[in-house]
Order: structure tokens, then C-alpha cells, then sequence
């Protein structure tokens, strides 16, 4: 039930004094409540949970997590330490 | 789509799981706090692909198995009023209840509904002016700004026949119970990410500390998961105990102050039954003084409820991490989605569901595992 679907803000309006917006899901748009994310602007990624915007996804931070996964793997493959590594928890 | 297939990536996470076994030299036992990451555990097998010393022990964090059986009660009594539109998330149905579920209350008649948002409910409230509308507004601090707003729209609109029946549970009080408790064997916790969306994880210091535990802020897609555990295990391998944020995309550490202001205007902190386990003090929200006027429990006569929990289902066990879905004797048998006995067997966050939907009939030990070379 908590679970909370990245999306695309498309546009903002208001409703009965409150902000709403329409978000894009991969092609699915839907009407969703922005009323707690005040800042976030048409273009910004927002997490989605039972039609509220909880948060302005940091996409600077995610691409950040991406490069840091990835260079987790590169390093260990130029060590060499993960067969290594895996050696030791086996034996 | 975009920020869920980059966390999905099975290269990268295959990276990650070599990490994990390269760090792992002892048996750790961590728990995943939210129903939401045990569902993403169990299908993408993660808990089968890490090393076999880590065991991911799953939480209590599935708001609709830790509904109390009463307020369940409740719900059916007010549904099945006359005139009561009974608005739900769809999770809730087929929860059973002590006698029935909201299903079967449906097919008696009664005007059950299901909404996406708690703002569905305040529509049909407006449209149907003759009609009671209650909304059954259960959930963790994730869901809360949500049914917050609804009954401040309700309250701003003057809407009278608008009300909720509210259930709502909070995470920090329940990881401090788990570890209070002597039956446990949890040593790092990964941290439900979208509650910290909302709370922020600044409330999690004050239990690093005092219990000296691991907390990771985690996520959900399957490299969120791996990357929560990676650096728990991290920790536990160093005899540290730190809060960590492996979900920073999605969780500041003060959280989201504008959902925190309506929460504080709309509920306040309660002492919460959860089903299974039994009361949590000051685990819960009720709502406020300002809004007790819509409170469904107050407008609705709902006393006097008497209620019984089928004798084989050991869901409470399952919701403390005591005991495997696949080690209770009814798992698959008497107790199927179709025929659940608890809420765990229901959710779709629940351990049970996980369990039976992806085919873990038999424990993970059961199987012969091929000799490591």
C-alpha cells in the first residue's frame, strides 16, 4: 500500500482552492493532488501515492545512485575481488 | 519507465549481489520493515539469490494485515447500514473480519466502494448529499497526508455526511516494539522508503541509538532493495550501528514539511491495537479534537463488538518475523487467497500473499542447493 509510481508532472491547475495537476505514467496520465509538493513545476518527475504527490523526485540524485552502481561493478572487476571475494565466503 | 527500469537492471544488481557476497563472512538477520519490499523480495527472489548466512526477516509493514480485527468489525457494521456509501482502497475487501468481509457484506446489499484516492470519497459525498459517505482511511504515515486532506476538504466544504473510519499506524513505535521484544533476532532494520518520503528519517536517530541497530532507508525496485541490504550488511560486517539513506531520490531527511503540517493539524498520536501482535503504545493517529466531528466511529453506533480470530491462522507470528508464511500448518491449505484466514493472506503486501502468489510453498532450506565452488 505504500508502494509510489514515478511520473512526469504535465500540468497544474487548481481545484476547489487545492493544486492539482495532471501526471504522465509511461503514457498514462492521470489526475493527481499536488498540494504537498508547493515547488514542483510542469517537467519535474514526481513520486505518486493513492493520487497525492508525496515528493519531488531528485533525478540529479537517482542518476548519482545509477553512477555509483555502476562503478561498484568496475571496480571490482579491475581488482578482481569479487571471485576473491566469493572465495572466501565459500571456503 | 523512467526511475523504475533503471533500478531494475538485472547486470547491475547481479553486480550488487557479488558485492553483498564478498562482504558477508557471518550469518546476519535483517529486517525489511514494509510489506511493499517484501513483495519486491519475493518476486525478483532476492532473498534466494543473496548468501545463504542472510536472512531477510519480513515486518509488520502491511497496514491492512495490521487493521485490528474490531475495527474491521466496525467497518462491516457501518457498511452494511442503510443509506451508507462505505468507500474503501481495494486491499480491504476481502479481509476477513470476524464473521464476514466487506465482499460479502457487498453482496448482502450493502453499498461498498472502492476509490484510488480518499478524494474519490469527497467527491461522492458532494454528489450525494442524501447519502452518508465514510472512507475506511487505514495506512502507514505514507497514506496519511492523503486521507489528511480529505476530511480538511471535507471540513472546508461543510460537508455533514462525510466521515472516516481511521486505523492509521506509525513505523518508528513498531521498530521499537521489535526490538523491545525478547523473541527477537532482527539486527539491522531496512526502513519502509516512502514512509521517510513523508516523515523524513530524522525520527529513526533516537532508535540507532538506543538500540544500537542498523537503519537503512530503503526503496523498492529491486537494486533499492539490494543496495539497502548491501549496506546494512556493510555495517553489521563493521560492528557499527548508523542511520543510512540508500533512497536519497526519494527521502530528505526532514521529510516533507507541507504533508507534516496537515498531519499535525488533522491527526494526533493514539495508542494502537495491531492485529496479530497485540498494542503498540502511542503507534497509531486518531483524529484531532478540531476533526472529531467527523469521526465514523462517534457518528455510527458500533459498540458492543465481540470478535473472533479463526484458531489455526498464526498470521501475528508472521507479522513479528517468528515464523515463515510456508511454516504455518494452514499456509495453502485452509488458508488460500481465495479462502483467507488472516490479512496477511489477503494484501498485497502481506507475506502470506507473497508467499502463495510466487510459488514459495516449501522453505528455502528444503531445497537441495548445489555445492559452492
Amino acid at each position: 500500500m505504500c508502494l509510489g509510481i514515478p511520473g512526469q508532472v504535465k500540468e497544474i491547475y487548481e481545484v476547489n482552492g487545492v493544486r492539482m495537476g495532471k501526471v504522465d505514467f509511461a503514457g498514462i496520465v492521470k489526475e493527481v493532488c499536488l498540494a504537498y509538493v508547493p515547488e514542483i513545476e510542469v517537467g519535474d518527475y514526481t513520486i505518486v501515492h493513492v493520487g497525492f504527490a508525496i515528493t519531488q523526485l531528485d533525478e540529479a540524485s537517482a542518476q548519482e545512485s545509477l553512477r555509483l552502481f555502476e562503478e561498484m561493478g568496475r571496480l571490482e572487476e579491475e581488482l578482481g575481488s569479487s571471485e576473491e571475494g566469493a572465495g572466501e565466503v565459500s571456503g | 519507465m523512467k526511475y523504475l527500469d533503471e533500478f531494475r537492471n538485472p547486470e547491475i544488481a547481479q553486480r550488487l549481489f557479488d558485492e553483498i557476497r564478498r562482504m558477508t563472512t557471518r550469518p546476519w538477520a535483517i529486517m525489511e520493515v514494509c510489506g511493499g519490499q517484501t513483495h519486491s523480495i519475493i518476486r525478483n527472489g532476492i532473498d534466494q539469490l543473496l548468501p545463504p548466512q542472510i536472512e531477510l526477516i519480513h515486518g509488520p509493514g502491511c497496514p491492512v494485515c495490521v487493521t485490528p480485527l474490531e475495527t474491521i468489525d466496525k467497518a462491516l457494521m457501518i457498511a452494511a447500514q442503510p443509506g451508507v456509501i462505505f468507500c474503501s482502497f481495494g486491499d480491504m475487501l476481502r479481509v476477513p473480519g470476524s464473521e464476514k468481509d466487506l465482499f460479502r457484506v457487498k453482496s448482502e446489499g450493502a453499498d461498498v466502494r472502492i476509490v484510488y484516492s480518499p478524494l474519490d470519497a469527497v467527491k461522492l459525498a458532494q454528489a450525494n448529499p442524501e447519502r452518508e459517505v465514510v472512507f475506511f482511511a487505514i495506512g502507514f504515515e505514507t497514506t496519511a497526508p492523503a486521507n489528511a486532506m480529505a476530511v480538511y476538504q471535507a471540513k472546508q466544504l461543510g460537508l455533514r455526511n462525510f466521515s472516516m473510519l481511521v486505523s492509521h499506524v506509525l513505523v518508528p513505535p513498531a521498530i521499537a516494539a521489535i526490538m523491545e521484544s525478547p523473541a527477537t533476532r532482527v539486527q539491522a532494520f531496512l526502513a519502509a522508503g516512502h514512509v521517510c518520503t513523508v516523515m523524513g528519517y530524522w525520527e529513526y536517530e533516537p532508535l540507532v541509538e538506543r538500540y544500537h541497530v542498523p537503519i537503512v532507508v530503503t526503496g523498492f525496485e529491486p537494486l533499492d532493495v539490494l543496495e539497502g541490504i548491501r549496506r546494512a550488511v556493510a555495517q553489521l560486517e563493521k560492528g557499527e550501528a548508523r542511520l543510512e539513506n540508500a533512497y536519497p531520490r526519494a527521502v530528505r531527511r526532514e521529510g516533507n514539511v507541507p504533508a507534516q503540517k496537515m498531519l499535525a493539524d488533522v491527526f494526533e498520536v493514539t495508542d494502537r491495537a495491531w492485529r496479530g501482535i497485540g498494542v503498540i503504545p502511542r503507534s497509531g493517529w486518531r483524529l484531532s479534537e478540531r476533526y472529531r466531528e467527523f469521526d465514523a466511529e462517534a457518528r455510527f453506533a458500533v459498540a458492543n463488538i465481540r470478535t473472533q480470530e479463526s484458531p489455526l491462522c498464526r498470521s501475528g507470528e508472521v507479522l513479528q518475523g517468528l515464523l515463515k508464511p510456508n511454516q504455518c500448518p494452514a499456509f495453502g491449505k485452509e488458508c488460500t487467497p481465495r479462502t483467507p484466514l488472516g490479512a496477511t493472506m489477503v494484501s498485497s503486501e502481506g507475506a502470506c500473499a507473497a508467499y502463495y502468489q510466487y510459488g514459495r510453498f516449501v522453505q528455502v532450506e528444503d531445497i537441495p542447493v548445489a555445492p559452492s565452488v
